[in-house]
């Protein structure tokens, strides 16, 4: 008779605040998918945990720091980035991620993500994009599709949507890149990545928000936003030689591609304090 | 350039560098700010001082980053510090109650001009200071304190770092225009005579179990853990409980909330400053602060040679308030008047704790108030008795 096989330990385990289990995050949720891809990334970056440190602001995407076993800080709506930078200048040898949700970066913390990117900063941002604030319940943010139902747009949003990679590599990150929930093995790599990378960088990743974003834009669930993203998905190596920037912009219900990639990989300055040599 | 932090000696100094320097005396190695009048030569005195002394100033692209910046800084185990003026300080109120629910220490100056809006910017007010008590949402408490001159923007600077640092607090230094840009006579001492009250340091090693507001002192401050010291620990904005993991029952949060504020008001002796000028046979009992207390003394200075029993407390700690000096006073003054630049902030505070009639000499901002009219206050009350039930005097 076969027994079923439990593993005692699980290589992430270290990693996630086990005790904080159940999340709260709906089913068909992708957030919880791309924290995993942190959390693997942080195990293979080589450098000791005690120095990672996870920073956000507030949302479902806010969220993560307090289920990783890591420093983290869960601070002020919009905020996550001066915070960042703070943790980050003070003590140069952490690793500092901002890991938030599209409308916390993009819409209250925006000038602060573009400043941050402009003096390029050595913090690393994992910026989950799921077109609506999903803990407050489904409104419009600054990544909703132009026409597209939220609560607050119950007539279709009468908005155009910020096309994120384009503002990151037009404010100076000197690392943008996209993929979708579905790219676990990509979002694990360009987070690597950007460890390695001295200096602002920015990992977009679109993830089904079943219930906010979903359900009244006729997605089905979550199961069925993956299904699109394997769909229609292009991978693009050169923008904007092989793709004008402006084709980057997301709708998934619309039948057109979703450009996928990394889309800017450069050498800028590094911020660093003024200091003089004595 | 080691020996730079501390500028030993006697100098003729700008307000708003004693500040910087008071700052930089104290062991404050990050300011986050963004220029506003007249608090602005703080931040360019700390950006000329700090690359000599190796703290890290950025200028940043709004007053909501400079403050969130400052407690990130904080948080990594850093004295840090922002400066900024009416507008600004409003910005930063929603994050000063991200300090308290974390309870990272943070040094606010606030430079107060003529307000509200954008009001008088090169021009003094003393409009701040209920904001600095109430300004961010919720119950909280805070530690403010307001000098009267560059000497105490140097040393009350400093002390805004040993309180927020001993309890765990956001300082605010509500300097006005006034003592901002007056230049006088500061005397800088050795820096083994700085005083330093250092953060309390966790007992525990980190591993299972450790709590970190895990509270076992009788002043309810918990020990600080920083960022990168291996007890990865999570601080958040959210209702917590002592393992920092949020908590969203009426209980949890009652526990929290009532424990900052009482972490405050229990250790309220340790925190609050005042001085007293002929007070001590006083029947008229002068109360102001900052700039205002200047024309106060000379008022009642005026007082004591036509032989007016005057006296002055000149609050040093706005928040904690001096309650139990005040109480005591009104054992024995038969009245108080309270002078501010504003229309009337603390005299609330004053009216509160006393039974006595309280007179107040007011102005909304934009000059000193001058010796005269706390003076002619004084001689009223003098000479028409404790008749000013109502009869609040503008010094306008």
């Amino acid at each position: 008779m076969a027994h079923a096989l439990v593993a005692e330990k699980h290589p992430l385990d270290d990693l996630i605040r086990r005790d904080r289990m159940p999340h709260i995050w709906c089913p068909g949720c992708g957030i919880g998918i791309v924290m995993r891809c942190y959390a693997q990334a942080i195990l293979e970056s080589g450098i000791p945990v005690e120095r990672h440190v996870v920073v956000s602001g507030i949302g479902c995407t806010a969220r993560v720091p307090g289920y990783m076993n890591l420093d983290s800080y869960h601070a002020t709506h919009g905020r996550p980035v001066p915070f960042a930078i703070g943790l980050k200048l003070a003590k140069p040898e952490l690793m500092v991620t901002v890991f938030s949700g599209d409308g916390d970066l993009a819409a209250i913390g925006g000038n602060h993500l573009i400043h941050a990117a402009r003096r390029n900063v050595d913090i690393k941002i994992i910026c989950i994009n799921n077109f609506n604030y999903g803990m407050t319940g489904g409104q419009v943010g600054p990544t909703t599709p132009l026409g597209a139902k939220t609560t607050t747009t119950p007539y279709g949003n009468p908005e155009h949507p910020f096309n994120l990679p384009y503002l990151m590599a037009a404010a100076g990150a000197v690392f943008v890149s996209r993929w979708t929930a579905l790219h676990v093995r990509q979002i694990k790599e360009d987070i690597l990545y950007s460890f390695r990378k001295p200096g602002f960088t920015f990992v977009e990743v679109l993830a089904p928000c079943p219930v906010g974003f979903g359900r009244p834009n006729d997605i089905e669930d979550g199961v069925e936003e993956m299904r699109i993203y394997r769909r229609r998905s292009r991978l693009v190596y050169r923008v904007p030689d092989e793709m004008p920037w402006e084709a980057l912009e997301v709708d998934l219900r619309e039948e057109r591609p979703i450009y996928v990639g990394r889309f800017v990989d450069r050498e800028r300055e590094v911020f660093q304090p003024v200091r003089l040599r004595s | 350039m080691k020996g730079r932090g501390v500028l030993t000696g006697v100098h003729f100094m700008h307000g708003d560098h004693a500040c910087a320097e008071g700052a930089i005396a104290a062991g404050c190695r990050f300011f986050a700010g963004y220029p506003i009048t007249p608090s602005t030569e703080i931040a360019e005195r700390i950006a000329q001082r700090f690359p000599e002394v190796g703290g890290v100033f950025i200028q940043m692209e709004d007053e909501i980053a400079s403050i969130v910046a400052v407690i990130g800084a904080s948080a990594a185990g850093v004295r840090a510090m922002t400066a900024t003026s009416g507008p600004g300080f409003s910005l930063m109120m929603e994050s000063v109650g991200l300090a308290v629910m974390m309870e990272i220490p943070c040094v606010i100056v606030d430079v107060q001009r003529g307000s509200p809006s954008t009001g008088l910017p090169t021009l003094p007010g003393q409009g701040d200071v209920m904001q600095a008590r109430w300004g961010s949402h919720g119950d909280y408490e805070i530690a403010a304190y307001a000098p009267w001159s560059p000497q105490e923007m140097f040393d009350l600077t400093i002390l805004a770092f040993n309180v927020a640092d001993r309890f765990r607090i956001p300082v605010m230094v509500m300097a006005d225009e006034v003592v901002g840009h007056m230049v006088e006579r500061v005397v800088i001492p050795p820096e083994d005579q700085i005083p330093r009250w250092e953060r309390k340091r966790p007992r525990y090693p980190a591993g299972n179990g450790f709590k970190p507001f895990l509270v076992e002192d009788e002043d309810l401050v918990p020990p600080i853990v920083h960022a990168g010291e291996g007890y990865r620990v999570h601080f958040t904005g959210l209702t917590h409980d002592e393992r920092g993991y949020p908590d969203m029952s009426a209980e949890a949060h009652h526990r929290l909330v009532t424990r900052l504020v009482e972490k405050v008001r229990r250790n309220a002796s340790q925190m609050i400053r005042y001085d007293t000028y002929a007070l001590d046979d006083a029947k008229i009992a002068v109360i102001s602060y900052g700039c205002t207390a200047r024309s106060a003394r000379r008022a009642v200075a005026d007082a004591r040679r036509m032989g007016i029993p005057a006296g002055l407390l000149r609050l040093i700690s706005l928040w904690p308030f001096p309650v139990d000096v005040v109480r005591e006073l009104a054992r024995q003054v038969d009245v108080f008047i309270v002078a501010e630049m504003n229309l009337g902030q603390m005299i609330c505070e004053v009216e509160r704790h006393v039974c006595q009639p309280v007179k107040g000499v007011f102005h909304a901002g934009g000059a000193m108030i001058p010796p005269d009219p706390i003076l002619q206050a004084i001689r009223e009350v003098a000479f028409h008795g404790t008749r000013v039930g109502g009869g609040k005097a503008s010094a306008g």
